[in-house]
């Protein structure tokens, strides 16, 4: 399939219903080597639902997924039709697509090294003692060679989310997924974890963010998206869609920000 | 009604043995019933379908059934289909079954009352369902597993008391034995409560030293 291989990311027709409520109709997206793709949208615009469904930590509906030319969730059978991945397959299709929490969700029995090591041990069966060498390179990458050993309920937000960016990160992934990094966080702490991840895209990771921030978006992004009711409404560089945007509903969302940079009303 | 001393002076060395008994029977029956309870409860979690549909059956026939009858099953019943224990291993195997259903259903609680994003977490960077439950869910559920399983622990160790009826010599039926020769119910009775109740109340105080042991996440 030489069309989804141009691409780290590939996205197609993906749709997702809960019950009756139809929370994504049919989004196409495509994503290229090294870019970063900002996805705004106020709360309910099915852009969390979207990243989510990247990884099948919420299947889809409708659509596929593909990474760096991989179908992720489904195999191919031995006749060429499709089937739904068995878990073990999709396990280890996960593996390649790092996932940032906007709640961190570290693993709170375990240190910060260890938190990061333990992917690098159980799932890519390497060597305690290089797991913890590399796990901790990767921490001291965010800034947190000081905390290798802390339990994260001795870490601030901002810490426990760069330790998050760390683990999502040793794993070697082709793309990063952000979904909402800095909500949960004290308005203090932002700033720190937008840098580790602005650094991270700098240094040519292939990502997708979905954030509220929007001079954030605006200085990190290659591409902006904006969603609304399940759809992808416009799509452009930032300085198109924060300068000029073409639609309407683009405009009307954008005006509940104040553009200096912060935030001035809730998006909703 | 007076109290007799005297009987109850000579009765404590020969209720020391039974209460050794008691403390031998509960411990290898808890430990049986923690390895086989805790194997079960993550059974019941995995993905497998039979192997839930064998744990849910299980803890069904535990709960659904008296202690008493279980005991009998095991002494009675299984010699006929030749497979025979003495009388101490017929009880420590019919509690040790019987608690570990219990335990299973505590394990399974503890288990999924993990947060769910531990689950997406583990599974963001590709551990599979085995190792989410084994290095994520588990570590963190046994703090909280603690105080439940010590109730079935405690339960368990009263009801070794039940194992008087397949003669096993333990605390209980040490105490019968000396009412059958001297009649003095009211003050071995009254011993046989208190001896239990120190059992009980040491085990619930270990119980609390290891759960302030264990670290707060």
């Amino acid at each position: 399939m030489p069309e989804t291989t141009k691409h780290i990311l590939s996205v197609r027709g993906l749709a997702k219903s809960f019950g009756a409520k139809r929370v994504l109709r049919g989004v196409d997206l495509d994503v290229a080597k090294g870019e970063t793709v900002v996805i705004i949208g106020a709360s309910g615009s099915g852009k969390t639902t979207l990243l989510r469904c990247v990884n099948f930590l919420e299947y889809p509906s409708e659509g596929t997924i593909d990474v760096d030319g991989q179908p992720v969730g489904r195999v191919k059978a031995a006749d060429g039709s499709w089937r739904t991945a068995s878990e073990r397959a999709l396990a280890s299709q996960r593996r390649s697509i790092g996932f940032v929490f906007q709640r961190f969700n570290l693993f709170p029995h375990l240190s910060a090294l260890e938190n990061v090591a333990i992917g690098l041990r159980k799932v890519r069966g390497m060597p305690a003692r290089e797991a913890r060498e590399k796990a901790a390179e990767n921490l001291r990458a965010v800034f947190l060679g000081e905390h290798l050993d802390k339990k994260p309920s001795q870490l601030s937000g901002g810490q426990q989310q760069r330790v998050a960016i760390a683990r999502a990160i040793a794993m070697d992934p082709t793309i990063i997924l952000f979904d909402e990094p800095t909500s949960a966080l004290d308005p203090e702490l932002v700033r720190e974890v937008l840098d580790a991840i602005q650094a991270l895209a700098a240094s040519g990771m292939t990502s997708v963010i979905v954030t509220h921030e929007m001079s954030f978006a605006r200085d990190v992004a290659d591409r902006v998206i904006y969603m609304d009711d399940g759809a992808i409404v416009e799509a452009g560089p930032p300085s198109e869609i924060f300068g000029a945007p073409r639609e309407p509903r683009t405009r009307r969302f954008l005006e509940h920000f104040n553009m200096s940079g912060r935030r001035a009303v809730d998006a909703k | 009604m007076s109290i007799d001393w005297n009987i109850i002076e000579s009765s404590i060395p020969l209720l020391a043995r039974g209460t050794l008994v008691t403390l031998q029977i509960s411990l290898a029956a808890g430990v049986l019933a923690c390895i086989l309870g805790f194997a079960l409860g993550l059974a019941a979690l995995s993905h497998v379908r039979i192997l839930r549909a064998f744990v849910a059956a299980y803890v069904d026939f535990v709960r659904g059934t008296p202690l008493l009858i279980q005991i009998f099953l095991v002494f009675f019943a299984l010699p006929i289909i030749g497979i025979r224990f003495d009388e101490i291993w017929a009880g420590i195997i019919a509690l040790a079954f019987n608690t570990s259903g219990y335990i299973a259903e505590t394990v399974r609680g503890g288990v999924g009352s993990v947060e769910r994003g531990q689950t997406e977490a583990a599974k963001s960077i590709g551990m599979t369902h085995p190792q989410i439950l084994a290095y994520i869910l588990l570590p963190q559920a046994l703090r909280p597993i603690i105080p439940p399983l010590t109730n079935e622990l405690i339960s368990m160790t009263k009801n070794t008391s039940l194992l008087s009826v397949i003669s096993v010599y333990e605390l209980t039926r040490a105490g019968q034995a000396i009412i059958s020769v001297h009649f003095v119910p009211f003050e071995i009775y009254l011993l046989l409560a208190l001896y239990y109740y120190a059992i009980i109340k040491s085990l619930s105080w270990l119980s609390r030293r290891l759960e302030a042991r264990m670290p707060v996440l």
